[in-house]
C-alpha cells in the first residue's frame, strides 16, 4: 500500500518518536531525537503544559542562606503543606493494616488483651489500687491513652530515620514527619474507644457529661508524645542509639505513669510533684472524664499541662535547630 | 514573566570529614577510652559534629543568575558539586555560606519515585508521590488520566506497586514527575535510569518544559542531552564554577578536563606482545592525539585524531606493514587498517620508524573501543592485543558539525534513500531500479 508522504509525519518523527509513546520500545538505542528530525511541536511537550491556568499564581520568593542559631517555627509554611501532612497520615493509615487478617480489629485487641494481662497480674496478684473502679475498667481506660502514647512516641522517634531517603531527595517542612507519625494512632484510639461504653455498661456504670472532655486529655497525651518524639527523632538522625533506647524508655515510662495503678499509690507528699511526668495529668484527666472518678484533678492536670507545653516547645525548637543536618547525616 | 528566576551569590557548602581517632598507646588507655568514649561521643555530637575535622567544600563561591525561561545545563565530573548545587537550591540542605534567591515555584527531581511505598497501589502512589513533589490534590486529580496513560500501567493501577516490574515502577514514577508544573524545575541525572525508551521519553519531556517557557536547571553527564536541550551551561569542577557560558564553551572545557584525567595516551608497548615470531622489529610505543596534537584517549564524537606507532628495527626487514585493529568491547573486530595499503615499504633499515595513522572520516559511535596493534614483514610478525582503550565521547567538539546519529546499528552510514510515490510515478529526484 502506498501512502502519500505528505499525510504522514516526517519520517524521522515516526522513527524517533512513535515508539517512545508506549515506552516499550527497545528498538532504539537513542536517547534523543536527532536534531534534523526534531518535530516542531511534540505531543510530549503538552504534558508539561503551560504554567497553571486560573489566574496568575502568586509569586513565591525563596531566600536560601545559611541558618545560624535557633530557627523560628514557620507556621505559614506548615499551613501551606497541610495537604502533604494529610497525605502522610493517609499513607500510614493505608499501609498500617495491609496484608493483615484482623485489620483494624487490632486497634481494640491490643489494649483489650493487655487489660486482661494487667488485671490478672497487677489487679489480682499485686492488688494495685484503682480508685475504687473495677480494675479491668480502670486499666482499659488507662491503656487507651497509654497504647496511643507509646505508639505515637515510638513512631515519631523513628519518623525522620524511616523517611531518610525522602528527606535527602525532596524538600518539605521536616516537622511534617514527626507530626504525621503521631496522628494515625488517633484513629486506633477512636476505634478502641468504642469499646468503652460496652465495658462501662458491663460494670454497671454510665458515663457522665465529662466524657465529652476526653479528647482534651488525649490532646495532652499527644503533645507529650510529640514533644518527646521531636527530641528523639532529631537525636536519632545522628545517634541511632535512640532506636535501642526508645523501647526501654517506653517501658520505663509505663511504670513511671499511673497506668497500672492509681495515683493514690504514690506517697501523698510526692503527689503534687508526680505530675511533673506529664502523662500523669493526661491519664488522671482522661480517667476523670470517662469514669467520673470524684473531683477534677486540677493540680495534676495543670502541672502536666505546663510540663507538656515546655516539652513540646523545646522539642519543636530543638528539631528545627537540628533539621538542617538531616539530609547530610543520612 | 521576564526577570531573574534564580540569583545565586557566593553559594557554598562544606562538609566535615571525621578525622581518624588518635592511636592509643596502651591497653589500659584503650580500656579507659572505651569507658570515656560514649561521653566524648555525646559531647562531640552536641557540639555539632564528629571529632575535630577538616572541612571539605563540596561547592564554593558559586555565583550566577538565571533569567526566567532559560534552560541551563550543569555539567562536571563526579564530585564536582553538581548535585550539591541542586540540593542547596531545592532546600534539601542548608548552605554553609552565600545565598540564593529563587523567584517562583520550585520543583526538584533528584530521583524518580521518591516516597513510593511498595504496599500502596499505583493509584495511591500517584497521589502520594505527586503530593510529596509539591502538587496539590486537585492538580493530581486533573492530571490523573494523563499520568496513567503516560505510565502505561493500565490494568495494574490498583495493584500494590511491590508487584510491579522495576520498569513499571520507573515508568510510573517518571509519569508523575513529568506532570509537575513548576515555574522552576531542578533536574538531576534522572535520565540515567531506565531503558533507552524511557530516557528518550524523559528528554521529550525536558524539551517540552523548555519550550513552554519554564526555567530549568539540568544536571547531567549526558553531554548530548545537554547540548540538545540547553541554551547555556555551567561547568563545575571540584566545587568551583569553572565556566558559565555557552554550551559549546562549557562542553569544550569539560572535554579538556576529561582529557586531563584520561588514561595515558602514550602507551609503552615493550613487552606487551602476545604473539611474536621475530625480534627484528619491535613496536615500542603507541600515542593517540587529538586533531590539535594533544595526547588523549578520549575523542569527541566525529573528531579527527591520530595514532602514532613507534617501531624499533634492529636489522633490515622487507615489506613491513603496521596494522591497527579496532574492536568493540565485546570483542568484535570492527575494522583493521594496515600501513601497507597506502604506504608499501620495500625495505627498512635499522633504527626507529614512526607510523602515523590519520583517523579521518571514519566515525565511531560513542563508546569504548579497544585497539590491537601488530606488524608483519618477511622476518615475522608481532601482535599486541588490547594495548589501549579508546573512548569516543557522547559529545561533539564545539567546532564539529557532526550530529550524533543515535539510530541503532554497529556501523554508521550516510547512504541516500530514494522514494517513489504512487504506482508508476516518480518522485522528484528519485530513481527506480529497473
Amino acid at each position: 500500500m502506498v501512502v502519500p508522504i505528505e499525510d504522514q509525519e516526517p519520517i524521522g518523527a515516526v522513527l524517533m518518536d512513535a515508539p517512545a509513546e508506549d515506552g516499550t520500545s527497545t528498538q532504539m538505542d537513542s536517547a534523543t531525537p536527532s536534531l534534523a528530525t526534531r518535530p516542531e511541536t511534540s505531543p510530549l511537550a503538552e504534558a508539561w503544559g503551560l504554567p497553571q491556568k486560573g489566574g496568575p499564581a502568586p509569586q513565591r520568593l525563596t531566600h536560601i542562606r545559611p541558618r545560624r542559631g535557633w530557627a523560628a517555627i514557620d507556621a505559614g509554611e506548615l499551613w501551606q503543606h497541610r495537604e502533604l501532612l494529610s497525605f502522610f497520615v493517609w499513607r500510614d493509615l493505608k499501609v498500617r493494616y495491609k496484608q493483615t487478617l484482623l485489620g483494624a480489629t487490632w486497634a481494640v485487641l491490643q489494649p483489650f488483651a493487655t487489660m486482661i494481662v494487667f488485671t490478672i497480674f497487677f489487679g489480682r496478684l499485686a492488688g494495685m489500687p484503682s480508685d475504687g473502679v473495677p480494675y479491668p475498667l480502670f486499666s482499659f481506660t488507662s491503656l487507651l491513652v497509654w497504647t496511643y502514647f507509646a505508639g505515637a512516641l515510638t513512631q515519631a522517634s523513628q519518623s525522620v530515620v524511616n523517611n531518610q531517603a525522602t528527606v535527602s531527595k525532596i524538600y518539605f517542612p521536616r516537622l511534617l514527619l514527626p507530626v504525621s507519625a503521631t496522628l494515625p494512632g488517633l484513629l486506633d484510639l477512636t476505634i478502641a474507644f468504642v469499646m468503652l461504653p460496652v465495658m462501662l455498661l458491663y460494670f454497671g456504670r454510665s458515663p457522665g457529661w465529662h466524657i465529652a472532655l476526653a479528647p482534651l486529655f488525649v490532646l495532652l497525651a499527644w503533645s507529650v508524645a510529640l514533644g518527646a518524639g521531636l527530641w528523639l527523632a532529631a537525636i536519632n538522625v545522628r545517634f541511632r542509639d535512640v532506636r535501642h533506647l526508645v523501647p526501654f524508655l517506653v517501658q520505663f515510662w509505663l511504670f513511671a505513669s499511673p497506668v497500672v495503678f492509681a495515683v493514690s499509690l504514690v506517697p501523698t507528699r510526692w503527689q503534687p510533684l508526680y505530675a511533673l511526668n506529664p502523662l500523669v495529668g493526661a491519664l488522671e484527666g482522661f480517667r476523670w472524664s470517662v469514669l467520673s472518678t470524684g473531683t477534677f484533678p486540677w493540680s495534676a492536670v495543670g502541672l502536666s499541662l505546663i510540663v507538656a507545653a515546655g516539652l513540646l516547645t523545646s522539642g519543636l525548637y530543638f528539631f528545627r535547630h537540628q533539621e538542617r543536618v538531616f539530609a547530610d547525616v543520612s | 514573566m521576564p526577570g531573574t528566576a534564580l540569583q545565586v551569590e557566593g553559594l557554598g557548602k562544606s562538609y566535615r570529614i571525621g578525622a581518624a581517632a588518635p592511636t592509643r598507646r596502651s591497653l589500659s588507655e584503650a580500656l579507659g577510652d572505651s569507658f570515656k568514649a560514649p561521653l566524648r561521643r555525646l559531647r562531640a555530637g552536641i557540639g555539632g559534629g564528629l571529632t575535630r575535622a577538616e572541612p571539605f567544600w563540596a561547592l564554593r563561591d558559586a555565583t550566577f543568575a538565571v533569567s526566567a525561561g532559560q534552560v541551563v545545563g550543569v555539567i562536571g565530573r563526579n564530585g564536582a558539586g553538581k548535585t550539591t548545587l541542586l540540593r542547596l537550591l531545592s532546600r534539601i540542605t542548608d548552605p554553609t555560606e552565600g545565598q540564593a534567591r529563587i523567584n517562583g515555584r520550585v520543583a526538584s527531581l533528584l530521583e524518580v519515585g521518591t516516597g513510593f511505598h511498595p504496599e500502596l497501589t499505583g493509584r495511591e502512589n500517584i497521589f502520594f508521590n505527586g503530593a510529596i513533589l509539591g502538587m496539590t490534590r486537585r492538580e493530581i486529580q486533573s492530571k490523573f488520566d494523563q499520568i496513567v496513560a503516560f505510565a502505561d500501567i493500565g490494568p495494574f493501577l490498583d495493584t500494590p506497586i511491590k508487584r510491579y516490574s522495576s520498569g513499571m515502577q520507573v515508568r510510573l514514577a517518571f509519569a508523575v514527575a513529568a506532570h509537575l508544573e513548576p515555574e522552576i524545575l531542578l533536574v538531576d541525572e534522572v535520565l540515567a535510569v531506565g531503558d533507552a525508551g524511557f530516557q528518550k521519553k524523559c528528554l521529550g519531556k525536558m524539551q517540552g518544559a523548555s519550550r513552554s517557557g519554564r526555567t530549568v536547571l539540568f544536571v547531567s553527564h549526558n553531554l548530548a542531552a545537554v547540548q540538545h536541550l540547553c541554551s547555556r551551561c555551567l561547568l563545575l569542577d571540584r566545587g568551583r564554577l569553572l565556566v558559565d557560558g555557552s554550551v559549546a564553551a562549557a562542553v569544550s572545557a569539560y572535554l579538556d578536563l576529561l582529557r586531563e584525567e584520561a588514561p595515558s595516551a602514550v602507551v609503552d608497548c615493550r613487552g606487551r606482545a602476545q604473539k611474536s615470531t621475530t625480534d627484528a622489529a619491535r613496536i615500542t610505543r603507541l600515542k593517540l592525539c587529538d586533531a590539535h596534537g594533544r595526547p588523549t584517549t578520549r575523542i569527541a564524537f566525529g573528531a579527527d585524531f591520530n595514532a602514532e606507532v613507534v617501531l624499533q628495527v634492529s636489522r633490515p626487514v622487507h615489506d613491513l606493514s603496521v596494522g591497527l585493529g579496532v574492536n568493540s568491547l565485546d570483542g568484535v573486530r570492527l575494522f583493521t587498517s594496515e600501513s601497507r595499503a597506502t604506504q608499501p615499504l620495500e625495505r627498512i633499515e635499522p633504527g626507529s620508524a614512526v607510523f602515523r595513522l590519520e583517523w579521518k572520516e571514519l566515525v565511531l559511535r560513542p563508546g569504548l573501543y579497544s585497539l590491537d596493534l601488530g606488524h608483519n614483514s618477511d622476518a615475522g610478525s608481532e601482535f599486541l592485543p588490547g594495548v589501549v582503550q579508546l573512548e569516543i565521547l557522547d559529545a561533539t567538539d564545539h567546532n564539529s558539525r557532526a550530529v550524533i546519529d543515535r539510530r541503532p546499528g554497529v556501523v554508521l552510514n550516510t547512504m541516500p534513500w530514494s522514494v517513489a510515490l504512487g504506482p508508476g510515478t516518480l518522485h522528484q529526484g528519485a530513481q527506480t531500479c529497473a
